[in-house]
C-alpha cells in the first residue's frame, strides 16, 4: 500500500506545527522521520492516524484521497501506531488489550470471546517470535514487552503501514536491537514502516530512506550513508558538535555517600535494595539503567522527598537522611527533577518567579517576609543571561518557554548558589541538540569546580557522553560500576541486570547492530 | 580514579526490611478485649438472651429460644479474641491476614453485641426481620452504588448519587400516586435519575466543569426543587399525589418456603428482585461483555481508548445517563413499602452508597456485599429502637453513619480507582 500525504497543515493557535508537508511511504520500506523533538513529527503523523484534524493538505491512499474522522477510520485504512507514550490500558491482559476496540463476542449479549483473543494473541505473537502470554496483565510488563503488544495491537488490525513513534526511547541496547530485527521482519513480509526519531545512528542502521523536519518544515532528504555529523546538521540547520569535550576527571575526596540504602514503597516493593555508592569532588558518576529501576526513587530519597527504610546517605560526613527537602537543599544539594513541567518549574509563575522558587522566603529577595520584585527581576536579568536563556521578558509565564530554555532557568536556580552536590534527574530529556550541549558543558563546569555530580539518566548517549564513572541499576540494586566509555553493548546487558564480568564476556561474543557501529567508529 | 566494587549479596547483612503495620492487629485486640469485659464479663450471669427466628405466618415455624447471655457473650468475645492473636501473629510473621479474619472478626463481635444489648430484655431479637430489613434499606444503596461505578467505571465522578436517589423517589411517589399503580412509579423513577446523570455528564463532558462540583450542586438543586414541589403542590393535595399505593409482595413459589431463607430473600416485591438481577448482571457484563471492556477502558486511558476508535465522550455520556436511571429505580426502593414523599427523605443515603462503591472497590458484587453491611446496621438501628435497649437512641441512629466510616476508614485498604476518573477528555 502506498500512502501519500500532500500539503499536510497544522496549526495550534499562532503556532504552525505542520506547515505544507509532503511525503510519500512506499510499500515495504523503512523509511525514517528525523526531526528534533518538538519538530512537528508527532503532530503530523497524529493527522495521519486521524487524531488531529489538518486545517490544510490531503491524505491519499494508493492515489485515492481519504479522509479520517477518527483512529477508527485510519486502523480501517489499514494505517497502524505505536505512540511514544504506550496506548495500553495498565489493569487490562494483553488480550483485552488487543482486541479493544475489535473485540471478538460469543452469544447476543456481547460477551467477549476472551479463547478467540487468545489465539489472536498467539497467532501473531509466534508469527513473530514475540513470545508474549495473553493473559498477562500489561502493568506487570517490561517496557519491552508492552510495545510488543502494541505491534501486535497494530498487526492484529491488518495494519499495512505502521509508524513507530520514538519507538526506541525506552528500550535497552538490546532490546533496541530485537526491535530492528523486527522491523526488518516487518518490512519483509511487505509491511511500511515510517520510523520516527531523533537518534541518528538507529536511523543510520535501519532506514532506506530518511526525510529530515525542522519547525514544521520538511527540510531534506538524506541516505542513511550520510554520516551522522551530516545528518545532525540537516537536522538542526547548523554545524553541531557531537559529544562533549571535557578534560579527565580528578576526583578528590568523597563527597556523597551512600551506604546500605533501603527505601520501601508503600506498596511493600523494595524500590532501593541496600545500594551503596560513593561520589567524588570533581567527577560525575551517572546512574544508568532502563526506567523504573529505582533511580527516580533513589533521586527522591537523596532530597528527602521519600522516606528511607534503612541505610544512610551522607554529604561531606553529615547525615542527610531524616531531614526536611529544606534542610537538605540549604545543606548544598542541587536537585534537577526528572520531569520539569511537574516538579521543576511551577508554569503558572513568571520566569524571574521560577528562578528563586528555593531562595524566596531569603535575603536578598525576602525581607520582614515580603518579596523584594526589583532584587527577584535583577537575579533574573543575571541568569538569564548567564545561562543563555531566550525569552522576550523575565516576567513571563514560564509556560511561554520552549523546553530546552525551561530546562535552562532549572539548572540556572539549581546552580546559582554554592553547591556541595548536583543531582540531576534526566538533565536532557526532551531537549533539542543545541540545549543539549549548552546543559552538558554546564554540568562538566560544576564538576570542574570541584562538586560531585551525580547524574540520573535513561539515555545511554547522555551516561556516555557525561561519566566519569557509571553505576547501573538494575531491579533497585547497583548490578555493578564501570568506567565511563565502557563498550554500549556491555551496559545495555548491565542494564538488563547482567553482573559486569558476564556482560562484558556477552557483549565481545555477540556486538547489537548500534553496538557494532560504535566500534567501527572508533576504529 | 577510585573503582569500587559492589558486592551484590553481603553475607551475614541484616536485610532492611519493611516496618510492621501494627495498626490493624492492635485495633482487634482493643475490640476482642472491650468484647470480652462489657458483652462478657460484665454481664449479669443469671440472664437470658431470647431470639426468634421465624414469624407465624411463615411456612415453617421455628418456636423461640433462649441462650444465657453471660456464657454465649464471653465464649464469642474469647473466640474473637483467638482471632485477634492470630492476625497479630501473622503479622508479626509478616504474613497476610486472610480476608475472612476481619468478617468473621466482625460477626464474632456483633454476636456478642447483640446478645448483651438484648441480655435480660422481655423482648425477643427478631433475627429474620433484622436480616429482611437489612435487605430491604440496603436496595436504595445497592442502586445507588451501582450507579456510582457505572459513571466512575467509564471516568465521570458521580457525587450526584443523592439527588439521583431522590428526584427518582420524588417522581415515584407522584407518578404513582396520580396513576394508583405503583409499577408506574417504578418506571418513571429511572427517568428522573437519568435526567440528573445527563445533567451532569453535560457539564463534565461538554463544559469540562469540575465533576465534584457539578455533583454536589445537583444535589443540592434537586433537594431545593423536591423541597419546593413538597411544600406547594404535594401539600396543597396530599391525598391525589402524594399517596402512593404499596408495592405488592411477590412470593417466589418454593424459594420463599425455605425456612429462615425463604423469608428474607425471597419473600419480597419486585424491585429487591430487580436488585438481585442488576447485581448479577452487570457483575458479568462489567467484566465480561465489550460493552464493559469498552466503558473500563474509557475510566482508565481515555486517550487509548480514542486511538482503537472508541468514542470517549459518546460512552461517558451513556453510561452516566445509565447510572443515573441504576440510582433513580433506587429512589424507587426507597418508597417502595408505600411511604409518602418528605422533605430529604434520602437522608445522605446516596454518599453512603458513594461509599459502599469505595468499599466495593468499583465491582457489582463488593457494591452488594458493602451496601448490605450498611444496611444491616440501619436495620439494627430500628429493630433496637422499637425493642428497647441500653444504648441511647441518639446514639442508634449514628448506627449506618459509624459503620460507614469505620468501613471505609479502616476495611478499605489500599484501593485503586479507575485512572482517568474526574478527568475530562480533551484532544
Amino acid at each position: 500500500m502506498k500512502l501519500e500525504l500532500r500539503g499536510i497543515t497544522k496549526r495550534f493557535g499562532p503556532l504552525v506545527a505542520n506547515d505544507h508537508i509532503d511525503l510519500t511511504f512506499e510499500q515495504g520500506e523503512i523509511h525514517a522521520l528525523l526531526g528534533e523533538n518538538g519538530a512537528g513529527k508527532s503532530t503530523l503523523m497524529n493527522v495521519l492516524y486521524g487524531l488531529y484534524d489538518p486545517d490544510g493538505g490531503e491524505i491519499l491512499v494508493d492515489d485515492a484521497p481519504v479522509r479520517f474522522e477518527g483512529p477508527g477510520d485510519a486502523m480501517a485504512a489499514g494505517i497502524g501506531m505505536v505512540h511514544q507514550h504506550f496506548m495500553l490500558i495498565p489493569v487490562f491482559t494483553v488480550a483485552e488489550n488487543v482486541v479493544l476496540g475489535h473485540e471478538p463476542t460469543k452469544g447476543g449479549a456481547g460477551i467477549i470471546d476472551l479463547a478467540e483473543a487468545r489465539r489472536l494473541v498467539r497467532e501473531i505473537s509466534d508469527r513473530f517470535g514475540f513470545d508474549v502470554d495473553p493473559d498477562a496483565l500489561v502493568e506487570d510488563l517490561p517496557v519491552g514487552v508492552q510495545q510488543r503488544v502494541e505491534i501486535i495491537k497494530a498487526l492484529s488490525r491488518d495494519a499495512k503501514v505502521l509508524i513507530l513513534d520514538e519507538p526506541t526511547a525506552v528500550l535497552t541496547p538490546q532490546e533496541t536491537d530485537e526491535l530492528i530485527g523486527i522491523m526488518r521482519q516487518l518490512r519483509a513480509a511487505g509491511t511500511s514502516i515510517v520510523f520516527i526519531t531523533h537518534k541518528l545512528r538507529e536511523v543510520k542502521a535501519v532506514a532506506d530512506k530518511i526525510t529530515v523536519i525542522r519547525r514544521g518544515k520538511v527540510v531534506g532528504t538524506a541516505s542513511p550513508k550520510d554520516s551522522e555529523a551530516e545528518l545532525a546538521s540537516l537536522m538542526v540547520g547548523r554545524s553541531v558538535v557531537l559529544g562533549v569535550d571535557k578534560a579527565p576527571a580528578r576526583p578528590a575526596d568523597v563527597g556523597l555517600a551512600v551506604r546500605g540504602l533501603t527505601v520501601i514503597d508503600e506498596r511493600g516493593a523494595r524500590v532501593v535494595d541496600d545500594i551503596s555508592f560513593e561520589v567524588h569532588r570533581g567527577e560525575i558518576v551517572a546512574l544508568a539503567g532502563v526506567q523504573g529501576n529505582g533511580q527516580s526513587e533513589l533521586a527522591e530519597t537523596l532530597l528527602g522527598l521519600m522516606p528511607a527504610t534503612g541505610g544512610s546517605i551522607t554529604l561531606d560526613g553529615a547525615e542527610l537522611l531524616g531531614r526536611s527537602v529544606d534542610d537538605v537543599l540549604r545543606a548544598g544539594v542541587g536537585f534537577v527533577p526528572e520531569d520539569r513541567s511537574t516538579d521543576g518549574l511551577i508554569s503558572t509563575f513568571s520566569i524571574a518567579e521560577n528562578l528563586i522558587l528555593d531562595l524566596h522566603d531569603q535575603a536578598p529577595y525576602a525581607r520582614a517576609g515580603s518579596l523584594s520584585p526589583s532584587r527577584v527581576a535583577a537575579n533574573a536579568e543575571q541568569r538569564v543571561g548567564e545561562f543563555d536563556i531566550r525569552l522576550t521578558s523575565v516576567q513571563d509565564p514560564i509556560s511561554t518557554l520552549s523546553g530546552g530554555n525551561q530546562q535552562k532557568v532549572v539548572l540556572a536556580r539549581e546552580m546559582s548558589r554554592p553547591l556541595r552536590l548536583l543531582v540531576a534527574s534526566q538533565p536532557t530529556r526532551g531537549l533539542d541538540v543545541g540545549s543539549i550541549e549548552f546543559v552538558h558543558k554546564r554540568i562538566v563546569a560544576e564538576r570542574d569546580k570541584g562538586t560531585p555530580v551525580l547524574i540520573v539518566s535513561t539515555e545511554l548517549d547522555e551516561v556516555l557522553a557525561l561519566a566519569d564513572r557509571i553505576a547501573v541499576m538494575y531491579r533497585g540494586r547497583i548490578i555493578g560500576v564501570v568506567p565511563g566509555g565502557t563498550d554500549r553493548d556491555v551496559l545495555g546487558l548491565m542494564m538488563a541486570g547482567v553482573p559486569a564480568e558476564t556482560a562484558h564476556k556477552d557483549a565481545a561474543a555477540h556486538h547489537t547492530t548500534l553496538g557494532a557501529a560504535d566500534l567501527e567508529e572508533q576504529q | 580514579m577510585s573503582t569500587q566494587t559492589t558486592t551484590l549479596d553481603a553475607p551475614g547483612a541484616q536485610l532492611v526490611q519493611q516496618r510492621i503495620a501494627w495498626r490493624t492487629p492492635v485495633i482487634y485486640l482493643v475490640v476482642g478485649a472491650l468484647a470480652f469485659v462489657f458483652f462478657g464479663l460484665l454481664t449479669s450471669a443469671d440472664e437470658v438472651t431470647r431470639f426468634t427466628v421465624s414469624t407465624s405466618r411463615d411456612f415453617v415455624t421455628i418456636s423461640p429460644f433462649a441462650v444465657p447471655s453471660k456464657l454465649v457473650g464471653l465464649v464469642l468475645s474469647v473466640a474473637a479474641l483467638g482471632l485477634a492473636g492470630w492476625a497479630t501473629y501473622l503479622t508479626r510473621e509478616r504474613r497476610k491476614v486472610p480476608t475472612w479474619v476481619p468478617i468473621t472478626f466482625g460477626g464474632l463481635v456483633l454476636l456478642a453485641f447483640l446478645v448483651w444489648v438484648m441480655a435480660g430484655n422481655g423482648n425477643a431479637l427478631p433475627l429474620t426481620l433484622l436480616l429482611t430489613g437489612a435487605l430491604v434499606l440496603s436496595a436504595p444503596l445497592v442502586f445507588g452504588a451501582l450507579a456510582g461505578l457505572l459513571c466512575e467505571r467509564s471516568g465521570i465522578i458521580n457525587i450526584a448519587i443523592e439527588g439521583q436517589l431522590l428526584a427518582g423517589a420524588f417522581l415515584a411517589v407522584v407518578v404513582a400516586s396520580i396513576t394508583g399503580n405503583p409499577y408506574a412509579g417504578l418506571v418513571a423513577a429511572p427517568v428522573a435519575g437519568a435526567l440528573v446523570g445527563g445533567v451532569l455528564v453535560m457539564f463534565a463532558v461538554r463544559y469540562w466543569v469540575d465533576q465534584i462540583i457539578v455533583g454536589v450542586v445537583l444535589n443540592v438543586l434537586v433537594i431545593g426543587v423536591t423541597n419546593y414541589l413538597f411544600s406547594t403542590v404535594l401539600t396543597q393535595n396530599p391525598q391525589a399525589l402524594n399517596n402512593p399505593p404499596r408495592l405488592p409482595t411477590l412470593p417466589i413459589p418454593v424459594l420463599s418456603q425455605i425456612p429462615v431463607i425463604g423469608p428474607v430473600l425471597f419473600n419480597h416485591s419486585l424491585v429487591i428482585y430487580l436488585m438481585y438481577a442488576a447485581v448479577a448482571v452487570l457483575q458479568v457484563m462489567v467484566f465480561r461483555s465489550r460493552w464493559g471492556l469498552r466503558m473500563r477502558s474509557v475510566g482508565e486511558h481515555p486517550k487509548a481508548a480514542d486511538t482503537v476508535g472508541i468514542k470517549v465522550n459518546l460512552t461517558r455520556v451513556k453510561n452516566t445517563v445509565l447510572g443515573g436511571a441504576v440510582a433513580g429505580l433506587g429512589g424507587a426502593a426507597l418508597v417502595a413499602a408505600g411511604l409518602a414523599f418528605t422533605k430529604e427523605l434520602t437522608s445522605g443515603k446516596g454518599y453512603i452508597a458513594l461509599a459502599a462503591m469505595i468499599l466495593g472497590r468499583w465491582s457489582p458484587k463488593g457494591a452488594l456485599a458493602a451496601a448490605l453491611l450498611f444496611g444491616f446496621a440501619d436495620s439494627l438501628r430500628q429493630v433496637l429502637g422499637n425493642l428497647g435497649s441500653p444504648v441511647p437512641s441518639q446514639f442508634l441512629s449514628m448506627l449506618p453513619y459509624l459503620a460507614t466510616i469505620f468501613a471505609v476508614a479502616g476495611l478499605v485498604g489500599r484501593v485503586r480507582p479507575p485512572a482517568a476518573e474526574g478527568k475530562p477528555y480533551v484532544k
